[in-house]
């Protein structure tokens, strides 16, 4: 019946399109209000407000398409910087039991961090932002009881916040014990949140943060996760499911510790993603990977010969044109790692951008889809 | 051999103007910003809210009219007046839609931003010949073999003789009328020119085959506009069918006329050169921008003018940089024109009327045979 009317629904779609040929009736609805479009997923932002003096929780009020997350679950978010689209991904901050159809991303600026700065800084009230869908595996098991452990660091904490919200929106919290890393208290994201909660479930919810750093001193203090640190804070973390997110070096030793202790299985993360490098101007080449549906060749190409000619001699015919970079026939999504301009030298590395492959040759290794 | 230059310039001074011009390139496209965005976003929202206005405002003008079968003067004129406007703001959006934007879009201008929407691999654009065949003919091989006989298909589009380097044929005595209805009908124009019929009639099967398919994807696209434009809008006005169809058949010759006029101005004006095959073998970029400079002309005009051809009106500058956003062709030409003047190059800006006036005037002379043109006096190039 559903998918009966659901049928229906998109033949008369496909109808209303035909007044709209070569596009679609949702290009035309968007020019009214973007949120009503039904092809491509955007939210305004509704309110921002600064956590600390260094995080912003950003309100969105995502568009039709929209659907409800799990709380742990991460979306992409685009913004235009200087005219250009960058994506980033981020945890949702909010319980999807919030009932406003609104929801939260907290973002902490990173050193060099220019999307983060962007967002935290810029950003404004109104604006219109691309977003993906909800999605990942760093959530909760829908109706499994179980005993967690949150181990968290810095802005880690968004996942875990939408998880305790929802807790206590549903109001049933569990046996839960939480170690929380800042480096000082007026740097803990939520704090006064945590606290409430700490009062409101005085024995259901056990907070320890733990302040990596004195005031004033900038060298870090020996307070970072240790196994005896957890041994003190949380006697029983064998028997709990480890859900942790934070810093790369704090993820890497509660794993460790973890699978010593033969926990792995119960040990869930959530990673934030590597920075990249900065590139030396002296790295030439490397490995080129050109994914196509179902194979994948991958060879070694030199930092001065065009990718296009790496995948030619590599036996594949990509698309190509001029073959001097005026006509785009060539372009190429870029899915990680970098690439040289060779006629400008730029260095490009959006995952997901279009490279001309006949001017643009390795700057280290990468990955293109053909 | 390279191709011959109007004047003596050596190699090193050569090399030197393509370092400038790379230079003027370079420049441009590191400082596109957020002003550069704004421009096209604006745009694009503004050119569909005057084609679906346009569109509302010309089933108004169908109802003014109302279902009398002899409705009163004063409504009948009302209503021609409301459908005339509505026809002019149509045929606008269409112009805007397919040269400031589609065009534009097309040649990966506005990649940069990284937007899924505004791109040249996504975009299809408001006329009947399909966005990929348009890329290939106009993008590949017109922009890399710009007036070079024998490999840009634009030369006359295939059916007329516009220099004397192309031999006479009787067919071309009727050019001069069947030049006139490739202006009204230019969208069908544009919508076969990638399909070869040399090799649709006489080809080898895989010739026939293949032009046979590119022959259908435009009858495909066409037929979804056609139904747009001829039959799905007009039906909305009910028994005011006709009072709708007229400016929508209105608005599309709008479109098409304005098109053409602008699209012939860029590389039949006299004082356009043309090449031969020989003289691009081997060809240095600087020889390709001065072939791309020597072939291409400019047509004075205002800010309006330049958003109604799409910067066409820079030709020059577009053919030089094609994938530089066109709202800076403006600005790169003063920088463009004075590097023609330091090194003696000609720079072939003109207004409208003496432009397509000597393009006219050549494709009437060029119909008989014979004629002359201006050429490079070939004992005078530097070897």
């Amino acid at each position: 019946m559903a998918q009966a009317q659901r049928l229906i629904r998109e033949r008369i779609g496909s109808v209303i399109d035909l007044f709209a040929t070569p596009l679609t009736a949702s290009h035309y609805v968007e020019l009214v209000n973007p949120l009503w479009s039904s092809r491509r997923l955007q939210a305004r932002v509704e309110d921002v407000w600064d956590e600390t003096s260094d995080a912003r929780t950003i309100t969105l009020k995502p568009g039709r398409n929209w659907r409800s997350h799990r709380a742990g679950q991460h979306i992409r978010v685009g913004v235009p910087i200087d005219g250009m689209q960058y994506t980033r991904t981020y945890s949702l901050s909010s319980t999807p039991e919030r009932g406003d159809g609104r929801i939260t991303i907290t973002v902490k600026v990173l050193e060099g961090g220019r999307m983060s700065g962007h967002l935290v800084r810029n950003l404004r009230s109104g604006t219109y932002l691309p977003i993906g869908l909800p999605q990942g595996d760093f959530r909760l098991p829908e109706a499994m009881p179980m005993l967690p452990l949150f181990i968290t660091g810095g802005s880690g904490i968004t996942p875990v916040m939408s998880m305790l919200r929802t807790y206590a929106a549903v109001g049933n919290v569990p046996d839960v014990v939480h170690v929380h890393y800042a480096p000082h208290e007026y740097d803990v994201i939520f704090g006064s949140e945590l606290r409430q909660l700490a009062g409101r479930y005085p024995s259901l919810y056990h907070l320890h943060t733990v302040y990596t750093r004195e005031l004033g001193e900038e060298r870090s203090s020996d307070r970072h996760f240790s196994p005896e640190q957890l041994e003190d804070l949380c006697p029983d973390w064998r028997e709990r499911e480890i859900w942790a997110c934070g810093p790369q070096s704090l993820l890497d030793a509660v794993e460790a510790t973890a699978g010593a202790a033969g926990r792995a299985r119960h040990f869930h993360v959530e990673r934030f993603r590597a920075a990249l490098a900065p590139l030396g101007a002296d790295v030439t080449g490397g490995t080129v990977a050109f994914r196509q549906a179902g194979k994948s060749v991958v060879v070694d190409a030199d930092g001065s010969t065009p990718l296009l000619r790496v995948a030619e001699d590599a036996g594949l015919n990509p698309p190509h044109g001029c073959r001097m970079g005026i006509c785009h026939t060539c372009d190429i999504p870029l899915l990680s790692g970098q690439v040289r301009d060779l006629r400008t030298g730029a260095v490009a590395g959006e995952p997901g951008q279009r490279i001309q492959t006949c001017v643009s040759a390795a700057a280290g290794s990468c990955e293109l889809q053909l | 051999m390279p191709i011959p230059l109007p004047v003596e310039i050596s190699e090193e001074a050569l090399d030197e103007l393509g370092r400038e011009l790379d230079h003027i390139y370079d420049s441009t496209i590191a400082d596109l910003g957020a002003a550069d965005e704004r421009y096209i976003r604006r745009l694009i929202k503004a050119q569909r809210s005057l084609a679906l206005g346009s569109r509302l405002v010309m089933l108004a003008g169908a109802a003014v009219r109302g279902r009398a079968r002899q409705p009163s003067p004063g409504r009948r004129a009302s209503s021609r007046m409301i459908g005339g406007v509505s026809m002019i703001g149509l045929g606008v959006a269409k112009i805007v839609e397919n040269m400031e934007i589609g065009h534009n879009v097309m040649h990966g201008q506005w990649d940069w931003m990284r937007d899924p929407d505004i791109n040249s691999v996504t975009w299809e654009w408001d006329n009947v010949c399909p966005s990929d065949q348009w890329k290939h003919g106009h993008n590949v091989v017109h922009h890399t073999w710009t007036n070079v006989m024998g490999k840009d298909r634009d030369i006359g589009y295939e059916i007329m003789r516009v220099t004397p380097k192309q031999p006479w044929n009787p067919v071309y005595l009727a050019q001069p009328v069947y030049n006139t209805l490739l202006g009204w009908l230019f969208e069908w124009g544009v919508g076969v020119h990638e399909t070869d019929f040399n090799k649709l009639l006489k080809g080898t099967a895989q010739d026939r085959a293949d032009q046979l398919q590119s022959l259908k994807a435009t009858g495909a696209k066409a037929a979804r506009q056609v139904a747009k434009d001829y039959v799905l809008w007009p039906a909305l006005a009910g028994s005011a069918f006709v009072s709708v169809l007229v400016p929508n058949v209105g608005a599309n010759l709008i479109r098409n006329l304005w098109s053409y006029m602008i699209i012939f101005c860029g590389h039949f004006p006299q004082g356009v050169y043309v090449f031969d095959e020989a003289d691009v073998e081997g060809e240095t970029r600087a020889r390709w921008y001065v072939r791309q400079l020597l072939g291409s002309a400019n047509i004075k005009g205002g800010a309006a003018f330049h958003l109604l051809s799409g910067n066409l009106d820079h030709q020059i500058e577009h053919h030089l940089f094609p994938d530089m956003p066109s709202n800076r062709y403006q600005r790169v030409a003063p920088r463009v024109k004075a590097l023609c003047s330091r090194y003696g190059l000609p720079y072939n800006s003109a207004s409208l009327s003496r432009q397509f006036g000597t393009t006219t005037l050549k494709i009437w002379r060029y119909s008989l045979p014979g004629g002359t043109d201006v050429s490079i006096d070939r004992d005078r190039v530097a070897s």
